[in-house]
């Protein structure tokens, strides 16, 4: 018959030792297929909602990164989300166009050291600032949108389209319309 | 009104229901008041096949053929018939044809389309007013 015999030494307190934490493995995010560089993208939500836009690339958020025109359509270089999005099989040739420098931290808030914490926080609400564009987003808005502008150019009534919004009218069934 | 179309060997029948749907189909034999036996030359894409009336609608098209004739046979009797042709040239073929490219127009394709119908609408407002 054994008998386990009693360690000689045990600490005071019960301390359990630390659990392996589960990693969560982070994908990147999922592009749907039919959403290519150069796709003209509808966008359904948000301050630009029924405008035709063309994508340029997706970011490492899963966001992603579109433009315009500006000129065509008032639309910046501006990111996106893919649920509010639907993609047509319009495409156009964006490979001429070089946005590798354009990443989520491009769009991140600036800190805006002018703003005094306290009092005014409360009054923020009341008139609305205007927004300011930096000289760096113009910039790259211009030095875009010049290899776009050709692109679609080359393209019959493409800039018309894009310049129109979307709209349902009657009759029109979007289960059963191709985009 | 006597009837011009008649369920006949020979008839050629456009399939409305049914896997085959679109297509075009000769019938071949009559089975019962109900169904019938089609067949279509080699390049149709239809298998020889018993069909129900209810599934097939008569064109005013037909083939002189016999009872039972085999596919080698049907080929040449639509190409001395000259059916395809005369399919596509018909005003029937073409409505389809033309409601098939509406149904399948991409977004930009809807937008020439509104382009062009507004274009259109001007020229005849200018007709009018003149």
């Amino acid at each position: 018959m054994t008998v386990s015999k009693t360690p000689r030494y045990y600490p005071a307190e019960d301390i359990k030792p630390a659990k392996k934490t589960h990693l969560v493995k982070q994908n990147p995010p999922r592009l749907r297929k039919s959403i290519t560089p150069g796709t003209v993208l509808i966008i359904l939500a948000g301050r630009f909602r029924g405008k035709r836009v063309v994508f340029l690339k997706a970011l490492e958020s899963g966001l992603l990164l579109v433009s315009g025109p500006f000129k065509i359509n008032g639309v910046p270089l501006r990111r996106v989300n893919q649920a509010y999005v639907i993609a047509t099989s319009t495409t156009v040739d964006v490979s001429g166009v070089n946005v590798k420098h354009i990443d989520d931290v491009y769009f991140g808030r600036s800190k805006d050291p002018s703003k005094a914490e306290g009092e005014d926080v409360f009054f923020e609400g009341d008139a609305p600032k205007a927004a300011i564009v930096s000289d760096e987003r113009k910039e790259d808005q211009k030095k875009v949108d010049e290899v776009l502008l050709k692109a679609v150019a080359a393209v019959p009534m493409l800039e018309g389209y894009l310049a129109a919004h979307f709209t349902l009218t009657s009759n029109d069934k979007p289960h059963l319309m191709k985009f | 009104m006597p009837f011009s179309r008649y369920m006949e060997v020979g008839r050629i029948v456009l399939i409305n229901f049914g896997p085959d749907k679109g297509k075009l189909a000769c019938v071949i034999d009559i089975v019962d008041q109900n169904k019938c036996l089609i067949d279509a030359p080699p390049g149709q894409g239809i298998v020889r096949q018993v069909i129900s009336f209810g599934r097939v609608a008569l064109t005013d098209l037909t083939v002189k053929i016999q009872r039972n004739a085999r596919q080698k046979t049907l080929e040449k009797a639509y190409a001395d018939a000259g059916t395809l042709e005369k399919w596509e040239a018909s005003s029937w073929a073409k409505k389809l044809a033309s409601r098939s490219k509406r149904a399948n127009l991409n977004d930009f394709g809807r937008f020439k389309v509104m382009v062009a119908k507004k274009q259109k609408a001007q020229i005849i407002a200018t007709k009018l007013a003149a």
